[in-house]
């Protein structure tokens, strides 16, 4: 059996669930600042994800993209490299799966898995080109990543104007019924809410990017590399090779959030002014979740139902939803900072014994 | 003669682009050569992007005129400080991990400037600010032909910033703090070895990278966008950090990567004047600065060296 006291105490949960209260505490401070009333706010928070199926269900799609683009970050940041293109990356899997979906027409089961593969490779090309440029001629990730990110977007914009728009629409046509990977049953089952094969996917991707990273020797090569590249090169290593390696997987991992959030949710992908976003959230979720695919999982539920459930907050109890981005800043603050948590329990721990004493 | 005008036009609208980048690249430049990552710049544009739209509103409703832009200015300053106080107390006193916490600051500083403004006028957006910056014809010098209006018709700030490039190198190359403060970000334990305090350093180094970038955020709200949103600063802190890299955390190759961007902006804004120009779609004009960083970058001779102890909290005691 295992001994919760002990594995409580050792700081694994002990921190996160503090860090994620203490983000909670300080949420409904700043609330009480602008005269809101939190318990009211969170109530409603609380209602919207869990409420009624449709709500839990639109939670689930909100999580599923920021376990993929949590994943693409972490995976980059095991290979000690700071992927900020998870954007980018995403955008152009998104691009990648309206291609294929709308120019196209094949049997469902060649159709979706080919229209999910176009998003992944077009995204991995993404990512990859970061890394290779890092490997051949030493540019910084971060710049290229940054960089990459504006043109991805405005390359789907070009894509989607110039090759598969719907005429007197500012977005593309419907992509065919036979790419589509939104699961009719188990949206029937979340009142009609937009589920879809995409957290099943992700799920199996935290799998899988666990079992490469930990359990093969390609993995351990990987995390090598991001541990100390000289001595990986010293120990016959590749290191550019494997640099380039783990931008395409990263870039992979992104591109099939963005191709699912297109197959399962919207069906069609519009001339955007500016990028979702989701992939910027996916540098926090991978930071928050430790760079660990469960972390990352853990993460992503968090903070998925923290931002659909905001709605609900701002529509029910009038808080503005801007109020999440607080919540989540000062979670993450606290995670990263357990010294705080433990400076403020040893204040605690000292207070109570000055009592005793008195 | 067409030409030439064209050429000084572009350099002005260069100049007021590259004046926020150049500010931000130089706060990042400042913590960075400390040893403090510093990733949360956007979110430190932000902040005095709010604090100056909101200083300027408050200013005018007390009809100070002429000098609300001033005392916008001197705001932005402050709130860059107050949320950099956030990036320092966790980085260096409880050494977190510099990265998240940089992204903490673009977290918080989004969220908790759009809810003040929510809080404060009621809606997403501060109304549009009536007393901004204007540009200054420099007497005498702005008169001289072509040259003038490319160079001497500008904002103030874009003194400022171009003063300050000067500044920053100076300190950072010729003062014993400035000595004390690079070494700070190579070999820590040396300096603490010789009676230098670590983490004061690095903490006078984040909250002036602070301030700075808040000056950015300030000027790009009191020269371009005249009032404050939640897109007011969309991804200008991130161009700064690339300028900075692209500049080899020096103060004047920050300052030439950002002009360079500007540049690349301007051109983009220039192409789309020229009857060419409806040939190629607008996405690839646009994508014109970005691909062209990546291009010089990869012409670019030599590896960037980036601070040694770039990234490592500090112990005290530590060899």
């Amino acid at each position: 059996m295992i001994d919760w006291k002990r594995w409580f105490i050792k700081d694994n949960a002990a921190i996160p669930l503090l860090a994620i209260l203490s983000g909670l505490l300080f949420g409904a401070f700043v609330m009480l600042l602008g005269g809101f009333n939190p318990i009211d706010a969170y109530s409603h928070l609380f209602r919207n994800v869990f409420g009624s199926p449709y709500d839990f269900g639109e939670t689930i799609r909100q999580v599923t993209p920021l376990i993929f683009t949590g994943l693409s970050v972490a995976f980059a940041f095991r290979a000690g490299l700071f992927n900020i293109g998870a954007e980018g990356q995403f955008v152009m899997g998104m691009t990648g799966a309206s291609i294929v979906g709308v120019l196209l027409e094949a049997p469902w089961y060649i159709h979706a898995p080919l229209a999910l593969a176009g998003g992944a490779l077009l995204a991995g090309l993404w990512g990859g080109l970061a890394g290779f440029l890092k490997a051949r001629w030493g540019i910084n990730e971060v710049i290229t990543t940054i960089m990459l990110n504006w043109m991805a977007l405005y390359l789907s914009n070009y894509i989607v104007r110039a090759f598969l728009l719907e005429p007197k629409q500012q977005r593309t046509y419907l992509i065919h019924d036979s790419a589509k990977t939104s699961m009719a049953w188990l949206s029937e089952l979340f009142g009609s809410a937009r589920v879809h094969w995409g957290i099943f996917f992700a799920l199996l991707a935290a799998v899988l990017c666990y079992a490469f990273l930990w359990k093969t020797g390609q993995g351990l090569e990987l995390r090598a590399v991001g541990h100390n590249p000289h001595a990986a090169q010293y120990a016959g290593m590749n290191v550019k090779r494997n640099v380039t390696k783990a931008m395409f997987i990263g870039g992979v991992f992104a591109g099939l959030g963005g191709a699912f959030e297109i197959l399962g949710v919207f069906h069609y992908q519009v001339i955007a002014s500016a990028s979702p976003g989701l992939g910027f959230d996916g540098i926090a979720v991978a930071l928050l979740g430790g760079n660990h695919p469960l972390g990352v999982v853990l993460a992503a539920l968090l903070f998925g139902s923290l931002s659909y459930g905001s709605a609900g907050m701002s529509f029910g109890a009038d808080v503005p939803p801007e109020i999440i981005r607080i919540i989540i800043g000062s979670v993450i603050f606290f995670v990263a900072s357990p010294g705080i948590i433990r400076w403020a329990m040893g204040l605690f721990a000292r207070n109570r014994k000055r009592k005793e004493v008195a | 003669m067409s030409v030439l005008i064209t050429i000084s036009e572009m350099f002005n609208t260069t100049l007021v682009f590259s004046t926020a980048l150049i500010f931000a690249a130089l706060g990042g430049l400042i913590s960075e050569k400390s040893g403090v990552i510093n990733i949360g710049l956007e979110g430190l544009m932000i902040a005095g992007a709010f604090a100056s739209a909101v200083a300027v509103i408050f200013a005018e409703d007390a009809k100070l005129g002429g000098a609300s832009p001033w005392l916008g200015l001197i705001a932005g300053v402050l709130f860059g400080i107050l949320f950099a106080l956030i990036h320092a107390v966790s980085s260096i006193t409880f050494r977190a991990n510099q990265v998240v916490t940089g992204v903490v600051v673009n977290f918080l500083a989004l969220g908790i400037t759009v809810y003040l403004v929510k809080l404060i006028f009621g809606t997403g957006e501060t109304r549009t600010l009536h007393h901004v910056f204007t540009k200054i014809h420099v007497p005498g010098l702005s008169e001289i032909p072509v040259l003038g209006k490319a160079l001497f018709v500008a904002y103030p700030t874009t003194y400022l910033a171009l003063l300050l490039v000067g500044v920053v190198y100076y300190v950072l190359y010729k003062t014993p703090f400035g000595l004390r403060l690079r070494a700070v970000g190579e070999h820590p334990g040396a300096v603490d070895t010789i009676g230098v305090n670590v983490n004061r350093l690095r903490y006078i180094a984040v909250l002036l990278s602070g301030a700075l970038a808040g000056l950015g955020g300030a000027t790009i709200t009191l020269t371009t966008t005249s009032n404050f949103a939640h897109n007011s600063i969309s991804g200008q802190g991130f161009i700064a950090l690339a300028a900075m890299i692209f500049g080899k955390w020096n103060p004047v190759g920050a300052m030439c990567a950002a002009l360079f961007f500007g540049i690349a902006q301007a051109l983009k804004n220039q192409i789309q004047l020229f009857p060419f120009a409806d040939q190629i779609p607008t996405e690839f004009i646009f994508m014109l600065p970005y691909a062209l960083t990546i291009l010089v970058l990869i012409g670019a001779v030599g590896r960037a060296h980036p601070p040694s102890a770039l990234g490592e909290a500090y112990y005290p005691g530590k060899r």
